[in-house]
């Protein structure tokens, strides 16, 4: 009962503020307005602008690294042309070398064949001749000897004998021709 | 003092909450105009956990952000771009960025410290506050209004276009009424009756709670249960009409500068 006896003195409005509502409620809006308006939001504000160009940074960067990316591929890929270019080149000049080398040594070959071939020839030729010559000298002495003992003598007279040789040599060679001939 | 046992008495009677409790008695500065009781240190705690929350959270702000850099940038955010720049524009809404912010995360802590344990009664809940900030959004869309058209922002406002002008008798009244007087009227009543009504309820279940479980006879004490979970949910409630009453104070501040600054009303 005291309680609501009180309340009824006092009853207070809730509609008229005291003085140092509105005193401390200005103090508080003025402090609160200071810290946002000179302090929170400027940071707020510093860290999205930052941001915003941190972000725009990364794409340029990015544009600039594809940029590269493609630029190095463009090389590359030139340079592998010409490699082909060039290798295929190389294999064509290696292909002809080859081709040259080869005929060259036939050619060679051929050549040192036939110079084998005629030195040969030649070395017969001469053999042949020389064995024509001893042959000559020998059959010469032996018809001779054979002569006399058929004859009975002795074919003193050396130069008639090697006359008669030579003479008797002379037919048998026409024969012989005249033989080959027929 | 405890407000979690607002009224009841040791006599066996309950008594309800009454609207003495947005009255305490003076602590400090008794008869100068800095007189500070409860409700005063209530906002000044109010105040510095808003300035402390903030000066961390924007201390160190990396482009990056972590997780508790988000959580303020989310908050500071929904100024910047829910309320200013949407309804503003880019432009004004810079320009009003800091009375903006500044409305909303006032009203907004001192709305939650009715809900916190201990402080027990929002900083909004007695007029001075309600009546200040409205004072505040007064004079900036007038300010406003007057800045971007000189000569005819009381022309537009008082005397709308295309209307014949014999109607002007009608309208004209109306228009002063619902523009300059109930727009910064039905500012404060919103708020403060939100919070004292919030209050009156928690205080009365919690009060009633209290009386059920200690002074009520036999099975009447099962009851406190009941008013126990209501006041639970009341106060889950009462966190949303505090954002809720927040973000209407802030947005309707900015709706009334948009209007002064449109062109034609």
């Amino acid at each position: 009962m005291i309680h609501a006896i009180v309340v009824a003195e006092e009853a207070p409005n809730p509609l008229i503020p005291s003085a140092s509502d509105l005193v401390w409620s200005a103090l508080c809006f003025v402090v609160i307005l200071i810290f946002f308006w000179k302090l929170a939001l400027p940071r707020m504000k510093k860290m999205l602008d930052e941001r915003a160009e941190a972000i725009e940074g990364n794409i340029a960067k990015a544009d600039e690294a594809q940029h590269q990316a493609e630029a190095l591929l463009e090389e590359y890929t030139a340079q592998l042309a010409d490699a082909r270019s060039e290798a295929a080149h190389i294999r064509e000049q290696a292909r002809e070398d080859g081709k040259r080398i080869v005929a060259e040594h036939k050619d060679q070959a051929t050549s040192e064949a036939d110079r084998i071939t005629r030195n040969a020839q030649v070395q017969i030729d001469a053999e042949k001749k020389a064995a024509a010559v001893a042959l000559r000298a020998e059959v010469g002495s032996l018809a001779i000897d054979l002569a006399s003992g058929v004859i009975g003598e002795s074919l003193k007279d050396s130069t008639t004998a090697t006359g008669v040789v030579d003479r008797f040599l002379a037919e048998l060679e026409q024969d012989d021709k005249a033989g080959s001939k027929a | 003092m405890n407000l979690l046992v607002p009224a009841a008495d040791g006599d066996g009677t309950f008594h309800g909450p009454t609207i003495d409790e947005f009255f305490p008695p003076v602590l400090f500065f008794e008869g100068t105009p800095f007189e500070i009781n409860r409700i005063m240190l209530v906002r000044f705690v109010a105040v510095i956990v808003l300035l402390v929350l903030f000066w961390i959270g924007t201390r160190k702000m990396r482009v990056v952000p972590g997780r508790f850099q988000s959580l303020v940038e989310m908050g500071l955010d929904f100024v910047r771009v829910n309320l200013a720049f949407d309804l503003l524009g880019k432009k004004d809404g810079r320009r009003f960025l800091p009375l903006l912010t500044t409305i909303f995360f006032m009203v907004l802590f001192m709305n939650l410290t009715g809900v916190v344990p201990f402080l027990n009664v929002a900083g909004t809940s007695v007029v001075g506050t309600p009546m200040l900030l409205a004072a505040v959004a007064y004079v900036a869309f007038i300010y406003a209004g007057v800045k971007k058209h000189p000569a005819g922002f009381f022309r537009n406002a008082l005397f709308p276009a295309g209307v014949p002008w014999p109607f002007y008798v009608l309208i004209t009244p109306i228009e002063f009424f619902s523009t300059f007087v109930l727009r910064p009227v039905t500012l404060v009543l919103r708020l403060t009756f939100n919070m004292i009504s919030g209050h009156l309820l928690l205080s009365l279940f919690f009060g009633a709670t209290t009386f059920f479980f200690f002074t009520a006879p036999g099975f009447f004490k099962l009851l406190g249960v009941g008013t126990l979970a209501f006041g639970f949910v009341f106060t889950l409630f009462e966190v949303l009409v505090a954002a809720l009453q927040a973000y209407i104070f802030a947005i309707l501040t900015t709706v009334y500068i948009q209007l002064a600054l449109a062109e034609e009303h």
